[in-house]
């Protein structure tokens, strides 16, 4: 008798796809491998002390943070929206559907030029931002979470809708019929039992959000202490301080490696829908 | 006594269409039984107000519900409970808070709210129950438990989907008798749906048989008995009958 988990012979994968799958993995993994292996380990506390490394990690947390919290303010009810959506005309869930998912397939930089054509002090809605009150949003730590905001959304808007649409919808009947209104129907039952998928667009957002620097660099720049978060202060120390940035690198990386131990349970036993 | 139910119920989904009067007088259990797919769920849904009505009406007590045009209440302010064929817990509360969550959604405070579940919950028993999560009890109490948290909030029209069904058959007396017992000290009426003969016979008054979305026959299960109105009625209803058995898939 063979011992171990049982496996089907009949759906082997071919060993022409070995080699290529390699060279993927190799790619995947090569490029950590040269920058934990070549990090200069012993210097690192000693520049993410410095004057550098700091103020970067301390705006990256607390705008990462920022815009993780105003994802999950309006995501959820968009998610909400959309998981409700069956009885929308086709037409218009696709369109709804579309928007949520374009910051995911736009280049940052884009959304970057595009945050700047709306909110600059001649942009469509910045204008009046600016006339009417003297508000001006570009190159502020506000335009930092925007542009966060912007790259995250659609992470926690898909990952919550797919959760609301998994609430058993008997238990949204038992609510109704109990008396409960839609509103409480959905913050007590059914919100609370898609709470992993909360958790996980959360996590995810903040992520996304940690690691943005198209978006930033282009709609609010690299100020020190105001606008450059890790990514951007990595990117500019690179050319004159090379230590620096991959002092920031490694520290994206252990960002990187909790946030998949924290989805491990979603992520890494295979998608699934 | 409450609970006079004035229903037509029409209901057009796809090929099927259901068109079934299942008024009910007061304080009175009528039990319908019929084969899956003869939309035994589906009237239920349309009582509830899951399910809008497309045509007919329903009316509890005088209080129009639905007309199929302009007048549509809601399902949270129907005086109508539904146990569901699963007992639909929920999953993230303790019993004793899935009992109290109708009083909390009728404005309850929650400290009232659980001493009133707690008492409910002790009436039958089931007390020692109430800090534990529903995945840590039976199948059996959790169809015991539901029924309890429909029933504290009193009302009118108890709707009952299949609430045997999901139980072991050797479990079946015993849980048919507490059922019994409720409906007893149950002030409103109530429709059971079943596609078991013996539920019929133990808690119902009257038997309504369904059939296609409609209603073939409707008297009290000995009438019905004696004077079928076509051999599949008097087949379908003979003594330890199971209705399942007669599937039409």
């Amino acid at each position: 008798m063979r011992s171990g988990t049982t496996r089907s012979t009949t759906g082997r994968t071919p060993r022409a796809l070995l080699l290529p799958a390699g060279i993927a993995l190799l790619l995947l993994a090569g490029p950590l491998v040269a920058l934990l292996v070549r990090a200069p380990w012993a210097e690192i506390p000693g520049l993410l002390a410095g004057p550098v490394v700091l103020p970067a990690l301390a705006l990256s947390i607390g705008t990462a943070l920022a815009s993780t919290a105003v994802c999950i303010l309006i995501g959820v009810p968009l998610a909400a929206v959309l998981a409700g959506s069956d009885g929308w005309p086709r037409g218009l869930t696709r369109v709804t559907r579309a928007i949520v998912a374009t910051p995911l397939v736009l280049p940052p930089v884009v959304g970057g030029i595009a945050l700047l054509l709306l909110l600059s002090r001649t942009g469509l809605l910045g204008q009046a931002l600016y006339a009417g009150f003297g508000i001006t949003i570009p190159f502020t730590t506000v335009a930092v979470v925007i542009a966060q905001t912007f790259v995250g959304l659609p992470f926690l808007v898909l990952s919550v809708e797919g959760a609301l649409r998994g609430v058993d919808s008997r238990f949204a009947v038992a609510s109704a019929t109990l008396g409960a209104s839609p509103w409480l129907t959905f913050s007590r039952v059914v919100l609370p039992l898609a709470a992993p998928g909360v958790a996980a667009g959360a996590v995810l957002s903040f992520a996304r959000a940690l690691g943005e620097f198209g978006a930033t660099i282009t709609f609010a720049g690299s100020l020190p202490g105001v606008t450059e978060t890790l990514p951007v202060a990595a990117y500019i120390a690179l050319t004159n301080d090379p230590g620096s940035a991959i002092a920031i690198a490694v520290v994206l990386v252990l960002v990187a490696i909790a946030v998949l131990v924290t989805l491990r349970e979603r992520w890494l036993t295979g998608l699934r829908p | 006594m409450s609970g006079a139910l004035s229903a037509r119920l029409g209901v057009q989904r796809g090929a099927f269409a259901l068109d079934a009067d299942l008024s009910v007088r007061p304080g009175t259990v009528l039990a319908v039984v019929g084969r899956n797919g003869a939309g035994k769920s589906t009237a239920l849904g349309a009582l509830a107000g899951i399910t809008a009505l497309t045509s007919g009406s329903v009316a509890l007590d005088g209080v129009v519900l639905d007309d199929a045009d302009r007048r549509f209440v809601p399902p949270e302010r129907r005086s109508i409970g539904l146990v569901q064929q699963q007992p639909a817990l929920f999953p993230h509360l303790s019993v004793l808070d899935n009992v109290a969550f109708g009083l909390r959604a009728g404005g309850a405070t929650r400290g009232d709210a659980r001493e009133q579940a707690h008492a409910a919950l002790a009436e039958q028993g089931l007390d020692a129950l109430a800090q534990r999560r529903p995945s840590q009890v039976s199948g059996g109490q959790a169809a015991r438990i539901a029924l309890v948290r429909t029933m504290i909030r009193r009302p009118a029209l108890l709707l009952l989907d299949e609430p045997l069904a999901a139980i072991d058959a050797e479990l079946r007396p015993a849980l048919r008798a507490s059922i019994a017992a409720l409906l007893d000290s149950f002030p409103g009426s109530a429709i059971l749906v079943t596609h078991d003969v013996a539920d019929a016979e133990a808690l119902a008054d009257e038997v309504a048989l369904l059939d296609a979305g409609r209603v073939l026959q409707r008297g009290t299960l000995a009438a019905l008995r004696s004077d079928p109105a076509d051999p599949v009625v008097s087949r379908l209803l003979a003594p330890g009958g199971r209705l399942d058995d007669e599937t039409t898939a």
